[in-house]
């Protein structure tokens, strides 16, 4: 009986700082102004400005979840491949930048994409013409994938460790080419890495607003941002919520991608 | 001719791991090199300095706001371990409805994106009527950290066997003592764990802090973003080489020195 | 969700662990911040928490304050009035002294959010010039809840050299901030009032205008202004042109004195300039008030009569350098400042300029909606 007590504080704790918020937006998402009912806030995503923000963020956020995937398989598969152990210095070569701030690093980029910055600096000792990088959707895609590229290379890596070598090498015995082995056996027993990794990066990337902030000048907006600008604007709180309520939509759709496909957490874990 | 390929794709991936790592970490050399930069300028170099380093640690804001985040970090991971540890012994001897409802609450916030859990608390915070504050932050953290480690105990306290504690029962020991002499050692490592987790968590969140810090308080990633908008000054590049050869030197120490310990888990 | 394959991660945490160890001991030196924390929890009259724009005051004032009267201030900055408003508002906050402009002034007072500031304690009342009172009883009637800090003009900001570069002849009005060759080269404010500013006076508008077709307009205007503009930016406009980021920047007036002294002593091979667009421009006056949920109105009216006082007007000013409406600290300074014009202009020479007023809830969402059309665009 007395077992059962020490859950308390926790019930507690999640009645009043995880359940009644969420039921806080709720409410504000699903009232007006004046507290009368109202579904104008969530439907108000169909307004021009909030379905272009919301196509550019779900754009984005694709396109660096792409980038990622696309750069992190073959990194993993090349340490899995020379057999480098899970503690290794070199594995967490990869992951230590995410180890500095999340601010600091986005921070950097700036320095390095400005119109006065490094990389134009570069540029111009080699007698090359300035490129205009900072505040365009590249910039912003290029730190996306900088700050989660992690996200996708550990879940992949941690699934590709898993394959046994007897495996690939049975496939080898049977026949199968290069190509075909790696479609037919690591592709697909590497799934529950891929899709961990793609909501990982998917999810942040979808809803940040700082990224866009200091790498896009202000100029482009996410939906992350005309959220966090309601709030903190002062235009409407009301609107805000029902906008986040939207969003959480996305959230559990992709968990319920990882839940389909990732069933006992594999992926995931180290 | 086989091995001439191999040797070619050998070289092409040592071509990519190094690619890799150049855009993993060049724009952090880039900060490290600025921050020695007696110039402001990005392009040109005016000399060794190290004006900015001592600008930085005589700087209140940003010592205020290092000692924020550290406290907040240790309070907060501590307190989820507390609340999270007694969580879970009694999550362990509930039946299995109530136990899928409240580890599936406990996933919300791990799940949730940051900018609706930040919401969500700073609306709750102000309909409670309590005032933004060094406090606020304490408590979004703690809510946020406590389902790690319960996500980092369970597992554990799932392995260890019933019939030790209830022996050592058997054999008159209390339930509370019996629980920090059998149980609890099991459990410890999921404990660490958990608290580690939960710190590092704390160190590195932005939005929530964002949404529920109140008034004259920062932690470094809030300082770092309102003086990052306002432009960016050389001192927060000391900052940041500060951090980086810090967490380093950490990597070194743990991966390199106590080699037992990281081989097990 | 990234959170999800922390799990586990053992290695990271045994890194952790040494991290608390030396967290310990670097927290040690700053023993006076975790004073601040507990002291702030407890509340109590020998405090004063002060909301103010950045870089809007000299740090030594703020100390000085401390050390003449005991009263631990905490300072925080703001960026724009608009955010600055839900803070008072929501009252999760509460702030003793804040510093917002004109047109938020009348927001405050009209939604009951302002005290009504005790003058007895304001001694030094009698410094501000009665030009600058009156000017506020556009927006605080009987100056009754508002004391003059700063005030100003909106204007052009230009790189001669970058101008010269890019065969463009200095900026003379704000439509030529429309101009096709300045592509990638302009820096805009990013606050919705400010940038419809910009585009109502270009049209020949009125800045406080409240009819849909003439906001329509300056909506237009202003998306197909964005493919030229670099970034939409607020304190940062003073840094990035200085360091020569773009070539014309949409600035408050004030920051010309610093601009020119760090191009100075940067020893950069180019000028910048400010220039008033012929068009007529904002003349704005931004006022220390007292938010009616504040914890130590006493304290706060001590804060607004020391900054009335013309010493430290004075040090303020060569801080901040904006223009004063403190006679005493004006008297106080050079000759050569008092008659340079481009830091003190002659308010009566400020033709088509307009003072920003509060539009009304209704007016303010049509403003905030048509300015997200334009940042979605």
């Amino acid at each position: 009986m007395s077992k059962k007590l020490l859950a308390a504080p926790y019930l507690i704790w999640m009645a009043g700082f995880i359940v009644i918020p969420l039921a806080l937006i709720v409410y504000y998402g699903l009232t007006d102004r004046n507290g009368a009912f109202t579904v104008a806030n969530v439907m108000s995503i169909a307004a021009p400005e909030h379905i272009k923000a919301l196509r550019l963020s779900l754009g984005l956020s694709l396109a660096s979840t792409v980038v990622c995937l696309l750069l992190a398989y073959p990194l993993a598969m090349i340490l899995r491949n020379r057999g480098i152990g899970r503690g290794s210095f070199i594995v967490f070569i990869f992951i230590l930048p995410m180890w500095m701030n999340f601010l600091l690093r986005t921070m950097a980029w700036q320095t390095l994409l400005e119109k006065n910055g490094v990389i134009n600096g570069l540029l111009s000792f080699l007698h090359l013409p300035g490129q205009n990088l900072i505040n365009t959707s590249g910039a912003i895609i290029l730190g996306m994938v900088y700050n989660f590229l992690p996200f996708m290379v550990l879940p992949v890596y941690n699934v590709l460790c898993k394959i046994d070598d007897d495996t690939i090498n049975a496939a080898r015995d049977l026949g199968a080419n290069g190509l075909q082995t790696f479609l037919r056996v690591w592709l697909p027993l590497s799934v529950p890495g891929i899709i961990s990794g793609i909501t990982m990066v998917f999810v942040p990337a979808l809803t940040t607003f700082v990224i866009s902030n200091l790498l896009g000048g202000s100029k482009i907006l996410l939906i992350g941002n005309v959220i966090e600008q309601e709030f903190t604007r002062g235009s409407n709180w009301h609107l805000g919520s029902g906008l986040s309520l939207v969003l959480m939509i996305f959230i559990l759709i992709s968990m319920a991608v990882i839940a389909k496909y990732d069933k006992n957490g594999e992926g995931s874990a180290f | 001719m086989n091995r001439f390929l191999r040797f070619l794709r050998r070289t092409w991936q040592d071509f990519y791991l190094v690619l890799i790592t150049i855009f993993l970490y060049a724009p952090i050399a880039t900060m490290m090199v600025l921050s020695f930069n007696t110039s402001k300028s990005r392009t040109q170099w005016g000399g060794f300095t190290l004006r900015w380093y001592s600008e930085m640690f005589a700087s209140r804001n940003i010592m205020a706001a290092l000692h924020n985040t550290l406290l907040i970090a240790l309070l907060s991971a501590a307190i989820a371990t507390v609340i999270g540890v007694a969580a879970c012994v009694a999550i362990n001897s509930m039946g299995a409805a109530p136990k899928a409802i409240v580890m599936g609450i406990t996933n919300i916030p791990m799940l949730n994106a940051d900018i609706v859990t930040g919401i969500s608390l700073m609306l709750a915070f102000i309909a409670f009527g309590i005032s933004l504050g060094f406090k606020t932050i304490l408590i979004a953290h703690i809510t946020f950290n406590i389902p790690y480690v319960i996500l980092s105990v369970m597992p554990k306290l799932k392995q260890t066997s019933r019939s030790t504690y209830e022996a050592a029962m058997d054999l008159g020991a209390g339930p509370v003592y019996a629980f920090f002499k059998v149980v609890f050692p099991d459990i410890l490592p999921g404990v660490l764990s958990g608290f580690l987790l939960a710190f590092t968590m704390s160190l590195d969140d932005f939005i929530i802090t964002h949404f529920t810090k109140g008034a004259g308080i920062n932690t470094l990633s809030t300082l770092i973003y309102s003086e990052v908008r306002r432009g960016i000054r050389p001192s927060m590049y000391a900052l940041s080489t500060v951090i980086f050869v810090a967490v380093l030197i950490l990597l070194i120490i743990t991966n390199f020195v106590p080699k037992k310990r990281t081989n097990k888990v | 969700m990234k959170k999800r394959f922390f799990a586990g991660g053992l290695t990271i945490m045994v890194m952790a662990a040494v991290l608390v160890g030396c967290g310990g001991g670097a927290a040690d030196p700053v023993g006076e911040g975790e004073k601040e924390n507990k002291s702030a929890e407890a509340g109590g009259s020998d405090e004063l928490y002060v909301y103010n724009w950045g870089e809007y005051i000299d740090e030594d004032v703020i100390t000085q304050f401390e050390e003449e009267t005991g009263i631990r201030v905490i300072y925080d900055p703001f960026e724009t009035n608009e955010e600055m408003y839900p803070i008072i508002e929501a009252g999760a906050v509460t702030y003793d002294a804040v510093c917002p402009s004109d047109y938020m002034i009348q927001k405050m007072i009209e939604n009951d959010l302002l005290a009504e500031i005790n003058f007895d304690n304001i001694s030094n009342k009698d410094q501000i010039d009665p030009a600058y009172m009156e000017m506020s009883k556009a927006f605080d009637p009987e100056n009754k809840f508002s004391v003059p800090y700063c005030w100003g003009t909106v204007g052009i900001l230009y790189n001669t050299k970058r101008l010269e570069e890019l065969g463009v002849e200095p900026p003379a009005k704000w439509a030529d901030l429309w101009d096709e060759r300045l592509s990638g080269e302009i820096l805009m404010q990013d606050s919705v009032r400010d940038a419809f500013m910009v585009a109502l006076k270009k049209d020949g508008f009125s800045m406080n205008s409240e009819d849909e077709g003439e906001l329509r307009q300056a909506k237009d205007a202003l998306i197909s202004q964005k493919p030229l503009v670099q970034a939409y930016v607020i304190d940062q406009v003073r840094d990035k042109m200085i360091g020569g980021e773009a070539a014309v920047g949409v600035i408050y007036s004030g920051e010309m004195l610093y601009i020119q002294e760090e191009v100075a002593s940067l020893g950069l091979d180019y000028t910048l300039e400010y220039v008033l667009p012929e068009e007529g421009t904002n003349l704005w006056l931004d006022c220390w008030v007292i938010p009616k949920n504040a914890k130590n109105k006493e304290n706060a009216e001590k804060w607004i009569d020391f900054l009335c006082r013309p010493e430290i007007a004075k040090a303020n000013f060569e801080y901040i350098t904006y223009p004063t409406p403190n006679r005493g600290a004006f008297e106080l300074l050079d000759e050569d400042l008092q008659n340079n014009k481009s830091v003190f202009p002659d308010i009566d020479s400020l033709v088509n300029c307009e003072v920003f007023r509060y539009l009304g809830d209704e007016v303010d969402s049509v403003y905030n909606d048509l300015w997200k059309e334009v940042k979605s665009n």
